[in-house]
């Protein structure tokens, strides 16, 4: 008999220390249970109150005037679309379409010039060996570093000595000639973490660099190119500074300065009609953001951005 | 990779140009231009000292303008980097929909630099805004947020800390890139959360939060659309950043001399408190392995 008490002691014990084990872990999954509700909990505060905004921003111009500074609800309680169709007329000769495709005329060659010159530039800092190399990288990362404040007054008289005010042309021409440094920083640093096998294949097969650089790394280089593009075109789309200093007349103004021209004409009463045209000009932005996040993420972990 | 030591500076060329015609020449030009009076009309008139003398003897906007500069950047870049490492801390772990929350929270980051969003700013901190209307749910008495001078600075700080999102992402692959057996180590020896935190975790991201710190910092120092749409300067001068400053006198004023040496002005600070974060970097920034980033 002792020995069956002492078989069942075990199974006590061991079913003891097994529930014990049990309530442990199931203390753990609950802690764990616990801080993810906390989590979430967190998450969610902080998501909804960074979306209101915009998501109030949304409703509130299909609002009338009178609702805008009543209603803090999303949605509105008499929608209207006069907010939309006045605000497009806007004060000036010209609709809001034709700022719309001023900003297009600034970005596309832009966002081209960006892409070919970075990309040039990049090769040639990842896959060559020149003099005054060590230098002249080291010059990308104090232009990343240097603030454009104290170069804009000379740049200003620049252009103004070659008659490029009231042009796209300022806007174009030194992103043409790689100056968005952190573009190149970024590329080099996709570069180097290419394996160059397949260019060596390729130079034994008696391509010269120029066709390596367009057969070989341009396709390897295209994701990072299309983060290159995708930033370029936000940043240009969101460009204030640059046309506000550069471009002075109105049937040149991008969409920037065309928002900050109806504030000055029209806030004192028409509020919908500047609310909808702000939902309108970033609209573009967030398209291409949805559309093409993954590029987004990939290209500030990689390099690291502003903004 | 040693054929034709020609070849990689023939790719660099565009670039070459455009360092020295858009950012050598200019910078050299501009610290001249700073010993000048230049109204753009007649030829620059050498004065030596006189605009840098008049900028800290007489110039009573500039010391104003430099002071609230600073506060804005000294707070806003802390509070910005702070709430984006909290964040990326909550979201470093195994959530779902944390693709869904990286994204949301990435959002204001796209956005948060254009005119449309100054303007929303404008709209939500009106008196009878967004934000007063919230806090009348809670009995609170509507705040003056642009007709006060602390309140006023603030929003914009707001503004920039609402744009949190690409520190965040930054940070949070600095915080998945973490060997999790540390973490297990230290549980198993007895250490809290926030143990773990302050010797684990903050350690091994000083690299990111360094080059987080130096761009988040030099780009504050350049705020300009958050105080020129939402706020023009105001109340009292209390949002005109240096920025502003150098903007009304460069293009309102035209008097180019002046406005380079409030520039040159701001770029020194900005490159002592860069290269000071550079020296002090030697002592609290870790780089594991040879991995220096």
């Amino acid at each position: 008999m002792s020995q069956i008490d002492n078989i069942e002691d075990t199974f006590a014990v061991a079913a003891a220390a097994r529930s014990d084990a049990e309530i442990t872990r199931r203390r753990q999954r609950r802690a764990q249970a616990v801080s993810a509700a906390i989590r979430y909990a967190v998450l969610g505060a902080v998501g909804l109150v960074m979306l209101y905004p915009l998501i109030w921003l949304v409703g509130a111009s299909f609002k009338t005037n009178g609702e805008i500074f009543a209603n803090p609800g999303f949605l509105p309680k008499e929608p209207t679309l006069s907010g939309y169709v006045e605000g497009w007329q806007t004060s000036t000769p010209y609709t809001f379409g034709r700022f719309f495709w001023n900003s297009f005329l600034i970005i596309l060659p832009k966002t081209i010039g960006t892409a070919i010159s970075c990309t040039l530039v990049a090769y040639g800092f990842a896959r060559f060996d020149f003099p005054f190399k060590k230098i002249l990288f080291g010059s990308v990362i104090a232009i990343l570093l240097l603030p454009n404040v104290v170069t804009r007054i000379p740049q200003y008289i620049l252009f103004r000595d070659l008659g490029w005010l009231d042009s796209f042309l300022p806007l174009w021409v030194p992103s043409a000639l790689a100056g968005d440094a952190f573009f190149v920083f970024m590329l080099v640093q996709f570069l180097r973490a290419i394996p160059t096998d397949m260019e060596e294949a390729a130079r034994v097969d008696g391509a010269n660099s120029w066709q390596t650089l367009l057969f070989i790394v341009v396709p390897m280089l295209a994701p990072a190119l299309i983060s290159v593009c995708l930033f370029q075109f936000m940043w240009t789309m969101n460009d204030f500074l640059g046309p506000l200093i550069y471009i002075s007349s109105v049937d040149k103004y991008p969409v920037s300065l065309a928002l900050k021209l109806s504030i000055d004409t029209t806030e004192a009463f028409e509020w919908n009609r500047i609310l909808a045209m702000s939902v309108l000009t970033i609209t573009p932005a967030l398209v291409v953001f949805f559309m093409a996040q993954k590029y987004f993420i990939e290209g500030i972990s990689a390099g690291g951005v502003k903004g | 990779m040693t054929r034709s030591r020609g070849l990689g500076l023939a790719y660099l060329s565009p670039y070459i140009i455009g360092l020295m015609v858009f950012t050598m020449v200019p910078f050299l030009a501009s610290l001249w231009l700073s010993f000048t009076d230049y109204d753009l009309m007649s030829a620059p008139v050498w004065t030596g000292l006189d605009n840098y003398i008049e900028l800290f003897t007489e110039d009573r906007t500039f010391r104003r303008s430099l002071w609230v500069t600073l506060v804005y950047v000294f707070v806003t870049v802390p509070l910005k980097l702070g709430f984006a490492l909290f964040i990326a801390y909550i979201l470093n772990y195994k959530l779902r929909f944390i693709n869904l929350f990286r994204t949301a929270f990435y959002v204001p980051s796209i956005l948060g630099g254009s005119i449309a969003i100054a303007v929303l700013w404008r709209y939500i901190f009106a008196t009878e805004g967004l934000v007063n209307m919230f806090l009348a749910q809670f009995g609170v008495e509507p705040i003056n947020w642009f007709g006060d001078p602390t309140n006023a600075l603030f929003t914009i700080t707001l503004l920039r800390c609402w744009q949190f999102g690409s520190a965040m992402v930054i940070f949070l692959a600095a915080l998945q890139s973490i060997d999790k057996s540390l973490y297990e180590a230290a549980a198993i020896d007895g250490a809290s959360k926030l143990h773990s935190f302050v010797f684990i975790t903050i350690p091994l991201i000083t690299p990111v939060i360094f080059f987080n710190l130096i761009m988040q910092m030099v780009q504050a120092f350049q705020e300009f659309n958050g105080p020129y749409i939402i706020t023009q300067g105001g109340p009292l001068k209390s949002t005109y950043l240096l920025p502003l400053y150098i903007y009304d006198e460069a293009f309102r004023r035209f008097d180019m001399g002046y406005a380079s040496a409030i520039a040159w002005v701001l770029f020194v600070i900005i490159m002592i408190l860069t290269l000071v974060a550079f020296w002090s970097s030697k002592k609290w920034v870790f780089y594991a392995g040879d991995k220096r980033s």
